[in-house]
């Protein structure tokens, strides 16, 4: 934790501190509408790096996350809505399930010796047949969802997640603290190491006694446990599950662009990705309703055309050209 | 006494081919050791079998006793064998220390620990000044040094060196073999090396093995390799200009 500390530079011990205090002080300043924005990036945040810890430090590229935020959200729900388990409680298993899939694409993937791309269409497969599954199991409600009944009594038992806007923002605002924070000890410990290693080449990462397989495990198991915790966020936030919507290809896309354009395998690029992209959706839908061009596909495509344009500026994402701009990290 | 690495009987074939035929030799702790022969000759396959990255068709190999034939890469690298590469194969995004980082977590969990070693062996390698600098930016000989530095900083008993001389001129390849002959002594590490660079064999390897079609032509010291007329007809007559 010292050592973290240690290796930001003055100035970026400075902003980091306005940073949290500025993200604090929200609910008591801004309307509902944009504190929900802005929970909104939290939640991107947390899960941004939860995949940015799989793809920007161990180089395994999953276009499936979504998978996990569903398998953890309807864990969770499920057992809240059936039995009465409440969410605390319900986040084991609901991360056990998870990370169990997450351990069967990965021995799939590793032991096989799949990689790249086909790797990606593993994630992507487990998470489509997942959804068809949830589409008929009646448990949880089939196509037609699992919903979270609003009940008058339980508003403010926050200890079963039943708070209102200020309470989730402030949940979000620990998850994606937590999310960073554990990021960064993981970059610096023996485990990040060698993830990078095997992200740079796997062959000479077997050459210095690095278990790739196991390594690899790791990184899938870590990030599908920590990818289901947002789901259980998500699930309680919103009261509802479709499996059309969360396990749906776009919302695996969704959370993977935040640690892209932010600068992958960075601590902070999932972060500042977060802070650019969810603002400019919202920016972008109240825009075109304005204009009174709100056609199908408008603001996708303007959403696409921005992204092309900050990418093709910047390759290696935002963070890295800030980072660097404004000396907050020693070199 | 046991030997340090004990081959013996070792083939392996490429569809008809065969790459190494027969091999047999030991190493004794402390000395270093060199392969030569033509291009094609088995050289690298047989440094594979090693390392553990290609497993033999027979024969055994044994270090320090145990046997390693079959045994993967990274599990002979924790017995204590350390490689390098022939064609290069840093961690290009990461900075020159960094590299070498990765090689001493090996054996220490804790990456102050290792990063302490890890500039030690920078310093050896004369690598230390660029530290910082990723590995992507540096030139070849850079290279060769920091693949010898990373796979130095696994604290190996046994150093697999393929080919390091070459690409270097001889200026640098006298100072490298300065560095491998103070890691063979100081730090007690013994050598095998493939080489193509007569000069730096001279210079270094207490005994040379000659492979020649996969088979052993030649073993002894270099003054009697170089003087041996099978030696020279199949490998050094070709390139005696060197």
């Amino acid at each position: 934790m010292k050592a973290l500390w240690g290796a930001m530079t003055s100035r970026g011990k400075l902003l980091l501190a306005v940073l949290v205090v500025v993200l604090l002080a929200p609910p008591f300043a801004v309307n509902r509408y944009l504190l929900s924005v802005l929970t909104l990036i939290l939640y991107f945040v947390y899960v941004g790096q939860a995949w940015n810890l799989m793809m920007g430090y161990a180089g395994q590229l999953s276009l499936g996350h979504a998978l996990y935020v569903g398998l953890g959200g309807y864990v969770a729900a499920a057992l809240w809505v059936h039995f009465g388990i409440g969410p605390w409680l319900g986040l084991f298993p609901a991360v056990a399930v998870a990370a169990a899939f997450g351990a069967a694409i990965g021995w799939l993937g590793f032991r096989f010796g799949i990689e790249g791309v086909y790797f990606a269409l593993l994630t992507i497969a487990f998470a489509e047949f997942t959804r068809i599954g949830f589409d008929h199991i009646a448990f949880t409600g089939g196509a037609g969802g699992l919903f979270l009944p609003y009940e008058e009594k339980r508003l403010g038992e926050w200890w079963n997640l039943r708070g209102g806007q200020h309470f989730f923002y402030y949940l979000a605002f620990v998850l994606a603290s937590a999310g960073v924070l554990l990021t960064a000890l993981l970059s610096r410990a023996r485990l990040g190491f060698q993830w990078l290693a095997i992200r740079e080449d796997e062959i000479a990462a077997q050459a210095l006694g690095i278990d790739v397989f196991r390594v690899k495990m790791k990184a899938v198991l870590i990030s599908s446990g920590m990818t289901a915790v947002g789901g259980v966020f998500y699930a309680f936030y919103n009261n509802s599950l479709f499996p059309a919507q969360v396990f749906d290809m776009g919302r695996s896309i969704e959370l993977i662009l935040a640690p892209i354009v932010g600068g992958l395998g960075t601590i902070f690029g999932p972060v500042i990705g977060a802070f650019i992209l969810t603002p400019l959706g919202e920016v972008l839908i109240a825009a075109t309703e304005r204009l009174g061009v709100n056609a199908p596909g408008v603001k996708a495509l303007f959403f696409g055309l921005t992204l092309m344009i900050i990418i093709s500026l910047v390759p290696t994402g935002v963070w890295p050209w800030i980072a660097r701009r404004l000396e907050l990290t020693k070199r | 006494m046991t030997p340090l690495l004990s081959v013996s009987g070792v083939s392996r074939r490429f569809r008809g081919l065969i790459a190494v035929d027969k091999a047999s030799f030991d190493l004794a702790a402390g000395e270093i050791y060199a392969v030569i022969g033509p291009n094609g000759a088995g050289k690298t396959t047989l440094f594979n079998m090693i390392a553990g990255m290609l497993a033999p068709d027979e024969g055994t190999i044994a270090f320090r006793g145990q046997r390693i034939d079959g045994m993967p890469a990274d599990a002979v690298c924790r017995l204590g064998i350390g490689r390098t590469f022939q064609i290069v194969r840093p961690f290009p995004a990461l900075s020159v220390e960094d590299n070498v980082v990765v090689g001493a977590l090996l054996h220490r969990a804790d990456v102050a620990a290792a990063r302490r070693h890890a500039r030690d062996v920078l310093a050896k390698l004369d690598l230390f000044d660029k530290r910082a600098v990723t590995a992507a930016a540096l030139t070849l000989p850079d290279r060769k040094r920091l693949e010898v530095a990373r796979a130095l900083a696994t604290d190996p008993k046994l150093l697999l060196l393929d080919e390091v001389m070459a690409g270097l001129v001889p200026t640098e390849t006298d100072r490298m073999v300065e560095i491998l002959r103070g890691v063979n002594r100081e730090m007690g590490v013994t050598i095998l090396l493939i080489e193509h660079v007569m000069r730096a064999v001279m210079a270094l390897a207490g005994r040379v093995l000659v492979l020649h079609h996969g088979a052993r032509i030649a073993q002894g010291t270099p003054q009697e390799i170089v003087r041996d007329p099978k030696v020279i007809t199949s490998y050094l007559g070709a390139e005696a200009a060197f």
